[in-house]
């Protein structure tokens, strides 16, 4: 920095009074974001978020490794549990009655000041380094090459179980129709591949919850939500290194 | 190595084998099993009972395939593995035991670990078959393993190499046990060496199996592989004790000078191996105390939640420190006290086997989240269908050992 001693001094004192309320408020936004006291402490700052949100670190922003890279974001805070999302994928991809492919989980805080209640979409995190992946001895589930979706070849399956108990996030189910594990691929084969541009759940959703989209397009909304700071964005069970590409936030 | 090693021909081998089976080997197997025709009648009794162990386990497991595991068994989302896996890693774990501790004898040539070795290796082929046989009601479409295994591997899947290697290692076996019968020792070596190699690579990625799964926090690390390989020689010298002691009993003979210091070695390496477990129990319990969250509480779920009784009554106290004890206080000659403490050592194992594969999957996957769903610890209960299956294992195994004292009469085996 270029600042000499005579800059400094002819500087006019930063007094409280000279800074507007929208300024603190600003700042404090920043600060608060910064510290990740969101949520009981759960967020993690942003100096990390750097690395641990964004899907691809080295690729942040410039390019990810997939296009289009399917994402999705969860406006958290907006989640009424109507459950339209969890019935629309019932009826899209024929989902059983002993299985889901989304869910929304429940968190009381009785001792919260205000509301008590929240609620937490989950679904398949199609993750950019997948534990069930990996373990699947037959390659019956994969990462597509091209979208990055983590897909089921379900004829492949030997129903060993593996990938259900590798999956961080419960994602995973056997299907005895299928006679296969089965879970969220976005909606690949049901929407996706016919020109529909969101999934099941993001479209039945009423409240705007699930925002869909390309995370490799600058222009996409959940690119806009996922690169900025003034928000806390986080992703569920961040030590586990899977790289998820399901974000979630408040506001 | 006993002597040196001389790579032999295939030709070598080729007319060797034809030699072994001329007419004075099928002779004196014909006997064999004209002995096994005349069996006393309590051996029977034994074998009449294992047989319908068998055939009523048969008929719940095919029920179950009929039905429909999701009807039949308690096996959840959340927990997908049951007692069926942890049956059958108890079978393999046993059966690795079996070949690592034989070999002792006849591959490295420590002549105290020779008269065990036939009846350790008819064993181990005997307990990996009864493994997978658990494990064939446990998977959804078996024979899709076969196939895809072969067409579709993934090299970085522990559950392929597994696979891949316990095939492997079943058909080393089992033809080692093949040379060990006709007396073809250096070929059985070569076979032994192969089996334990094979053995030894596939039970550390059965543990690698649940020790890279890092959504699992009880399991993930090292040390599953690792303790894999070391429970599995104190299941193996377990089983040699109580199937030796039962061979003996079944055949209605002594043991021989030989065979008698053979159990007191191998009484003495289990005495040893319970201490190293003992040692490896404590430090995983005590590293696994100040842990991440989840990992604090499957400990606490093992140690004074709802696998309490499992642990301090069947782990610790039924399989550790009371064979332990009596070990000690047999002094390694007593063989019928070591014979309870190797029943009390598989028992203890078994449960062992059971807490290991649940345990690591009672914390719920969002726990942390603190939502409602993952507050508390999720249960599993076997089924009946379930039991039936472990029932039908074990079954096998008896039947198959029963059936090989007497055909093989007693795996006589001379000292070379």
């Amino acid at each position: 920095m270029n600042m000499n001693k005579t800059d400094l001094e002819t500087l006019k004192k930063d007094d409280i009074k000279t800074v507007s309320p929208i300024e603190r408020r600003e700042f404090l936004k920043i600060g608060l974001a910064i510290s990740g006291i969101f949520a009981g402490g759960t967020i993690l700052s942003v100096v990390s978020n750097m690395n641990k949100v964004f899907a691809s670190p080295e690729e942040f922003s410039e390019k990810y490794p997939y296009k289009p890279h399917y994402s999705m974001v969860i406006r958290q805070d907006r989640c009424i549990d109507c459950e339209l999302c969890m019935e629309a994928c019932v009826i899209t991809n024929n989902v059983p009655d002993y299985g889901y492919r989304t869910m929304i989980l429940e968190k009381e805080v009785p001792d919260a000041i205000g509301q008590k209640k929240e609620f937490i979409p989950v679904l398949c995190n199609h993750c950019n380094n997948p534990p069930c992946v990996r373990a699947c001895p037959t390659r019956a589930t994969y990462k597509d090459k091209k979208n990055g979706i983590v897909m089921m070849e379900y004829g492949k399956c030997i129903g060993c179980k593996t990938c259900v108990v590798a999956c961080p996030y419960n994602a995973r189910y056997f299907n005895e129709e299928k006679h296969s594990i089965d879970k969220c691929n976005f909606c690949f084969d049901t929407r996706l591949s016919k020109g529909e541009k969101l999934t099941a759940c993001a479209a039945a959703c009423p409240a705007g919850v699930r925002i869909f989209g390309e995370l490799s397009d600058v222009n996409s909304e959940v690119y806009k939500l996922i690169h900025q700071i003034a928000k806390p964005v986080w992703v569920l069970r961040p030590e586990i290194g899977a790289k998820p590409n399901i974000f979630y936030m408040k506001g | 190595m006993p002597n040196e090693p001389k790579a032999p021909k295939v030709s070598e081998i080729a007319k060797d084998l034809a030699k072994s089976f001329d007419s004075s080997v099928v002779a004196s197997w014909y006997s064999n099993i004209v002995g096994f025709l005349s069996g006393s009648r309590s051996f029977y009794v034994l074998l009449a009972i294992t047989g319908l162990i068998v055939f009523v386990s048969s008929m719940a497991a095919l029920n179950a395939i009929n039905t429909g595991y999701r009807h039949t068994y308690n096996v959840t989302r959340e927990i997908p593995w049951g007692i069926l896996i942890s049956t059958y890693v108890f079978f393999v774990v046993t059966s690795t035991g079996l070949c690592i501790v034989s070999s002792i004898g006849h591959v490295f040539g420590l002549k105290d670990f020779m008269p065990i070795a036939k009846r350790s290796v008819f064993l181990s082929v005997v307990t990996i078959f009864g493994g997978f046989i658990v494990l064939f009601f446990d998977v959804e479409n078996p024979f899709r393993m076969a196939l895809y295994n072969v067409i579709s591997p993934n090299l970085t899947s522990n559950i392929w190499w597994m696979g891949t290697l316990y095939g492997a290692y079943m058909f080393f076996m089992a033809v080692e046990f093949v040379f060990l019968l006709i007396e073809k020792h250096k070929l059985a070596m070569y076979a032994g060496l192969s089996g334990l190699l094979s053995g030894i690579a596939a039970h550390s990625n059965l543990g690698a199996i649940f020790g890279m799964l890092h959504a699992r926090e009880y399991w993930y690390g090292p040390y599953m592989p690792i303790y894999f390989i070391l429970s599995a020689m104190a299941s193996g010298c377990a089983a040699i004790i109580f199937f030796t002691w039962l061979g003996y009993k079944v055949n209605n003979e002594r043991m021989d000078k030989p065979m008698e210091r053979a159990m007191e070695v191998v009484g003495k390496l289990s005495t040893l191996l319970l201490a190293v477990l003992m040692f490896f129990t404590t430090w995983k319990i005590i590293t696994g105390l100040v842990a991440s969250p989840g990992k604090v509480e499957a400990i606490k779920a093992l140690l004074t939640g709802p696998y309490a009784l499992n642990f301090w009554l069947f782990e610790v106290l039924i399989g550790m420190a009371g064979p332990f004890v009596l070990l000690l206080y047999s002094r390694w000659k007593n063989l019928g006290m070591m014979f309870t403490a190797s029943l009390l050592m598989i028992t203890g194992i078994f449960v062992m086997r059971y807490d290991l594969v649940v345990i690591g999957q009672v914390v719920p996957s969002y726990h942390d989240l603190g939502v409602k769903e993952s507050l508390h610890l999720l249960p599993y209960i076997p089924s009946f269908h379930e039991i039936m299956v472990v029932a039908g294992g074990f079954g096998v195994v008896a039947t198959a050992f029963l059936i090989g004292e007497k055909i093989f009469s007693g795996h006589k085996s001379e000292i070379h």
